[in-house]
């Protein structure tokens, strides 16, 4: 049985000017011990879906979805306290900014112990001697005395560590790194990485990465989810993904990335991703796709079968053709 | 000077005293500590590094925002060191900046062509349909229609922005160009589109690009030369294809092994660095890099490397000196 399993989930935001939806029918499943990497651009929806599960989200949010399991148990409409007893204990979140997600008002060592106690229900000793183990794991020298460290007295790096100590307290089934190393730098990030696999081949727990950058994705992911404003646009394992994308938005920004091209000109992805009032009918990337035709602009596309990574594309990429595309005839007559 | 070169630095050198309290003396905070380097027309120079480096304290020196406190800086042929108001005035116009977030970089209340223009009007003394003729020919310049002319910038997504700033700084026809993680804050898909308008700009103008990142992806595209700045310090400068295929000092090699790589098949041996970045308030004895560094040895903690040339490139680094020495001797004694 899957450890997490989403169907159709739905986010919508009530604003201002009309219900925004961003998130778009996402659906997918996680099993234990797995490590998925969720892409996409700014404003693709990646962070909400996952916020969603952790029941995060605004009172302006309105979450809809066929399926949200996890471990066994439906995560939708399950009340706070029941909600509680999950989160922060079997399903944990890290996320981009460690320095804003600590309490700037306690101690490194306060905020550990404090999910210990809660969730283990262990006496204060306990708990205390179990916080600077962890820390320890986490590959921070001087434990004890980093214990009664403040946030601010941190590196950022080191700040990450412990958001890292506190996620991993309870030993979770899943672990959700929203961004965990966008705002380091290059060399720290490299550790932080290292530190967050290590620990998730140690303890079987799944992964789920949310990040933007393709090679994050390439040196971390075993699976990768493709997302495009609000939806999932292509699933595949890591390999196939790079090799042999199925969804034009996925070959294009592959094809965007310095690393993976020669010419002086990079083959950029013209226009912009569509926002609140834009958000065209049919498929959502026809504005910026070279292949889009008019069933396309009217029709919203069906995923494709898994051997073509569930793409949402009605002429899905094979060795970079489009299979079905009208242009293709007129190719070869 | 030859002709094509429009700045030299020498040994730049920018200081700050730090206060540390009252029951504390000032502490000595070396962000930049002697740098040297030139732009050339049509070329790019990138300073590579992570942040407390110095390289944000090296674009604000270019540009005199800030003075260096030590050192010589000669743009166009004019020393710009404690040079008169007046040069400094008319050397100013000859260095722009594009700031790294364009969200706070344009100013929310004034409309993009007011800002476009705002240059024009305090360093000319153009007509109004003058000024407004060049701002929207700018706006095409950089893949902007005439009708952004009259909106505020929150009605554009950040790559525009970016694009705006950039036009703001060629409003006044500069020679140099100092860009400061200009793409760090967009997604992939924008950033090809506003690095490929920079790779326009710099053909069609003739500009000399001063690039400051941290992404060594985005440097490995954009560059021609290749700084590697490392508290304060230029540890590595080389040309570009040298300093990505033989990088030699260890920090470099680091930095390129620790960047992911968008490509799972291939699995390349990583470099994980010890630790952090020192604090520059406290810096290591010697060479700066040392208590990190998996070549360091007796030497490393007791002088300071100086900037010796290996191969193609610079490099400040004992083991690679020694390195360096040997295989000339070995060489040496050959022939």
């Amino acid at each position: 049985m899957a450890l997490l399993e989403i169907n159709n989930l739905t986010v919508e935001f009530s604003t201002s000017h009309g219900p925004f939806r961003a998130v778009d029918g996402v659906s997918f499943s996680l099993d234990r011990g797995e490590v998925l990497a969720i892409v996409g651009e700014s404003g693709s929806g990646k962070s909400v879906a996952m916020l969603a599960v952790m029941g995060l989200l605004p009172w302006t949010a309105r979450v809809t979805a066929d399926r949200l399991v996890f471990d066994g148990k439906e995560l939708l409409g399950l009340d706070d306290r029941a909600r509680r007893a999950i989160i922060g204990k079997d399903i944990t979140m890290i996320f981009q900014e460690p320095m804003s997600s600590l309490n700037p008002c306690f101690t490194v060592g306060f905020q550990l112990i404090e999910s210990l106690q809660f969730h283990l229900g262990m006496s204060r000793k306990q708990a205390r001697n179990r916080a600077i183990e962890i820390l320890r794991d986490v590959g921070i020298s001087a434990a004890e005395r980093r214990m009664s460290a403040f946030p601010h007295q941190l590196s950022g790096g080191m700040n990450q560590r412990v958001m890292i100590a506190i996620a991993i307290a309870c030993k979770p089934k899943l672990l959700i790194a929203d961004e965990p190393t966008t705002a380091l730098d290059v060399t720290i990030q490299a550790q932080i990485l290292d530190l967050l696999l290590s620990l998730q081949r140690e303890t079987g727990m799944a992964l789920v990465l949310i990040t933007h950058s393709m090679g994050v994705v390439a040196e971390t992911a075993e699976r990768v989810s493709v997302q495009y404003a609000g939806q999932k646009v292509e699933e595949q394992d890591v390999a196939g993904l790079f090799s042999d994308p199925h969804h034009p938005y996925t070959a294009a920004l592959l094809a965007a990335l310095p690393e993976r091209s020669s010419a002086r000109r990079l083959p950029s992805i013209p226009g912009v991703v569509p926002g609140q009032f834009n958000r065209p009918t049919g498929c959502l990337f026809t504005p910026r796709c070279s292949y889009a035709t008019d069933l396309c602009r009217k029709l919203a596309p069906p995923p494709q079968p898994p051997a073509l990574g569930f793409a949402l594309c009605h002429y899905p990429l094979i060795a970079g053709r489009p299979q079905g595309h009208p242009g293709n005839r007129e190719a070869a007559e | 000077m030859t002709g094509d070169t429009v700045l030299i630095a020498e040994d730049l050198k920018r200081y700050y005293e730090v206060s540390r309290g009252a029951f504390h003396g000032h502490a000595l905070l070396k962000a930049v500590d002697g740098v040297s380097f030139r732009l050339q027309k049509g070329k790019t120079l990138a300073v590579v590094g992570e942040s407390g480096c110095g390289k944000s304290t090296l674009a604000r020196l270019v540009t005199m925002i800030e003075q260096p406190t030590g050192g010589t800086l000669t743009i166009a042929g004019l020393p710009a060191v404690d040079a008169s108001a007046e040069v400094r005035k008319a050397l100013r116009p000859k260095v722009q900046i594009v700031f790294q977030n364009p969200y706070s970089s344009l100013n929310p209340r004034q409309k993009i062509g007011e800002s476009l223009e705002e240059p024009l009007l305090v360093n000319t003394d153009l007509s109004k349909k003058e000024r407004r003729k060049r701002a929207q020919g700018m706006l095409a310049n950089v893949g902007l229609r005439p009708e952004h002319y009259d909106r505020y910038p929150h009605m554009f997504s950040g790559g525009q922005r970016q694009r705006i700033a950039i036009a703001r700084a060629l409003m006044l026809e500069p020679q140099i160009l100092v860009l400061d993680e200009p793409v760090s804050a967009l997604d992939v898909s924008i950033q090809a589109q506003v690095l490929n308008l920079l790779t326009e700009i710099i053909d069609r103008l003739n500009l000399a690009y001063l690039f400051i990142s941290h992404d060594l992806s985005v440097v490995r595209h954009i560059a021609d030369e290749v700084m590697v700045m490392y508290l304060g310090k230029a540890v590595e400068h080389g040309p570009r294809d040298e300093i990505f295929s033989t990088p030699r000092h260890p920090y470099t090699r680091a930095l390129l092994s620790a960047t992911p790589i968008p490509d799972p098949a291939r699995k390349k041996e990583r470099i994980v660095l010890k630790g952090e970045l020192p604090s520059p308030l406290d810096p290591p004895s010697g060479c700066p890099f040392h208590p990190r560094c998996p070549l360091a040895f007796e030497r490393c903690p007791r002088e300071m490397p100086l900037l010796l040339p290996a191969g193609r490139s610079l490099v400040a680094c004992h083991a690679v000196e020694e390195q360096e020495k040997a295989m000339s001797l070995a060489s040496g004694k050959a022939a």
